[in-house]
């Protein structure tokens, strides 16, 4: 006996057929007419100004693409005209949320071409810096993901708990946004006192944030109603289109640069776990990023214990001249890899940078991932994919 | 971690790469990445080798390099004294090459974690390669940004908009003989002198020599 058997009575049930057939009937006979549907540049849901151009049938997508460029900055053409310890500034503002961890990259390959490694003190602050500044990033996408639903509560969670963190790196960089802390050959500065048993603390509370938001987002019903199963990217279309970090790990691929790509950093000497996800959904790349939160504050309390003794400099020459050559040098950004094609010519300045943001290629996805969606859809699609304008357009 | 695995990454052998390129290959270059070079014609059918018979299934990035040094310098000049005279001699990077102005693009292998470095020449005269978006997807986009950045075609290139710039911008922004406008019109303040700041002495200032 079906659920309407048993909920309605016979007169009732008859009045349900018909007016099931009155709807089949109807969706037969109604003609839907595209149209266009602009979403943004100024939107909630874009985190910056993403434009989406979407033609609709109805309440599906046809096709959508997106529209960058409201925020191009040329930071490529710029640092051709600035030294090397200039560009980190510059560099700072392509991932806002999570500055410290675009300065790393570039640092280590102006590094690399001119055969200079970090003491072993500075390449361990950097390290827990960088998964600071991870921290940092994907709580407040965390906390964002609920708005994207209609749950405000989370967002409120997360602006409190990323505050301590934030606060953490402005004690010891000074820069709350905007550390440009890093050095060609280290670190400007050493750690303040009392940063390390404060720092404890915060982890645990990050630590405690990321349960609270697994009890309100990813055990709620209808979290998982809207993620699961929808903007599903399977392993093959995430590789060609160059999909990296949790969009790459969340469609089964196991490959974390951190681990997988040797670098003067210090992930080595902690243990932790790369996560993955078999789904390719809406839901699985939330819940890896959930994870990676929960496995950075782990490492940033290994790390916390065994930071070797020494100088946070190694010996540099005061007016920085880096050898002609071409390095590459990635890493794995809260938002995914990141990497600097730096070409010197032997001058004060690099000749030639390219900037390979995880953003650009993450939303490169969109008008595929985007394709037969329904509307409401685009905005949980967009949100689980996870950009920062500032790392779309440079 | 020692030093020499800290700065060795994963290389796939040259031979390995060599033998699936054949005569396509130009040149090659290793150190701690592996750089090729492939013939401009044979750029697409390179590409999907490397994708196909190698396993590099994943895209990384694809831009270009204007090897000309720029006429303008690093824009310090002083607006009001004639423009110094400057060397503008092209000279190619790794792997080599022949023109002004090069496409590369760096893809890997999500398997084995091994990546390259693939450079091709764009002819000078007619600025034009071919797309490999139907080889990798994912360069549809960056050919788009490589387009109205460095005015280099892709022949069989669905829709090269432009990514970032307004649809009547003139010129590509990233060729190096397009004058950086900000360092045009306001001089760089490094070639003013700083004045002393207020309470400290010319005299005391002097321990940056």
């Amino acid at each position: 006996m079906s659920l309407t058997d048993r909920v309605l009575g016979d007169r009732q049930r008859l009045a349900y057929i018909a007016s099931q057939a009155a709807d089949s009937r109807l969706n037969v006979e109604l003609e839907t007419e595209g149209m266009t549907l602009n979403i943004g540049p100024q939107h909630p849901a874009t985190h910056g100004t993403l434009r989406i151009i979407a033609r609709l049938d109805g309440e599906q997508v046809v096709w959508a693409e997106p529209s960058c460029g409201y925020m191009h900055r040329g930071y490529e053409k710029l640092a051709e005209v600035r030294t090397y310890p200039q560009v980190t500034s510059l560099v700072n503002r392509i991932d806002w949320l999570g500055s410290f961890a675009n300065e790393v990259p570039f640092i280590l390959a102006a590094e690399k071409l001119m055969d200079v490694e970090a003491p072993a003190r500075a390449q361990h602050i950097r390290t827990i810096l960088f998964e600071l500044s991870r921290i940092a990033n994907v709580s407040l996408f965390l906390g964002d993901l609920g708005v994207q639903m209609g749950a405000i509560t989370p967002v409120f969670f997360a602006f409190r708990d990323r505050e301590y963190v934030l606060n953490l790196i402005e004690g010891a960089t000074g820069g709350r946004f905007h550390p440009n802390f890093d050095r060609i050959g280290g670190l400007k500065d050493d750690l303040p006192k009392g940063w390390i048993a404060e720092t404890k603390a915060v982890m645990k509370k990050l630590r405690t944030f990321c349960d609270q938001i697994e009890d309100l987002l990813f055990g709620n019903e209808i979290f998982q109603s809207r993620t699961r199963g929808i903007g599903v990217i399977p392993r093959d279309v995430a590789l060609q289109y160059g999909l990296s970090g949790a969009n790459l790990r969340a469609s089964g691929v196991d490959w974390d640069l951190r681990r997988d790509h040797p670098l003067p950093m210090a992930w080595n000497k902690a243990d932790w776990k790369v996560w993955t996800h078999p789904d390719g959904d809406s839901y699985a790349r939330c819940w890896v990023r959930l994870q990676e939160t929960r496995e950075a504050t782990k490492i940033v309390d290994q790390l916390l214990d065994t930071i070797p003794s020494g100088p946070i400099m190694a010996k540099v020459p005061k007016i920085i001249k880096v050898p002609e050559g071409e390095a590459w040098v990635s890493t794995e950004n809260p938002l995914g890899e990141m990497g600097y094609y730096v070409v010197s010519r032997g001058e004060l300045g690099p000749f030639r940078v390219k900037i390979r943001s995880a953003s650009f290629n993450n939303i490169s996805v969109a008008p595929w991932a985007l394709r037969g969606v329904y509307v409401p859809d685009i905005v949980t699609i967009l949100a689980s994919l996870y950009f920062i304008l500032g790392d779309i357009d440079r | 971690m020692s030093t020499t695995s800290s700065t060795q990454p994963h290389i796939t052998s040259v031979a390995e790469v060599t033998a699936a390129l054949g005569d396509r290959l130009v040149d090659s270059f290793k150190k701690d990445d592996l750089w090729l070079r492939v013939r401009t014609d044979s750029w697409k059918s390179s590409m999907r080798t490397l994708r196909e018979s190698l396993g590099f299934h994943y895209f990384c990035f694809l831009s270009a390099i204007d090897w000309m040094p720029s006429p303008f310098g690093r824009g310090e000049d002083d607006p009001t004294e004639p423009a110094p005279e400057r060397d503008t001699t092209i000279r190619q990077g790794y792997a080599g090459g022949s023109t002004r102005m090069q496409v590369f693009a760096r893809v890997s292998n999500p398997i084995n974690h091994v990546s390259v470095i693939v450079k091709v020449d764009v002819p000078d005269d007619s600025p034009a390669i071919e797309s490999i978006h139907d080889v990798y997807a994912g360069a549809n986009w960056h050919e788009r940004e490589t387009h109205e950045m460095f005015g280099i075609g892709f022949v069989g290139h669905p829709d090269l908009r432009n990514m970032y710039l307004p649809v009547d911008f003139e010129g590509h922004p990233l060729r190096k003989d397009y004058p950086l406008l900000a360092r045009m019109i306001k001089p760089w303040p490094g070639i003013v002198d700083v004045e002393p700041l207020p309470g400290g002495g010319n005299e005391e200032g002097g321990d940056e020599s």
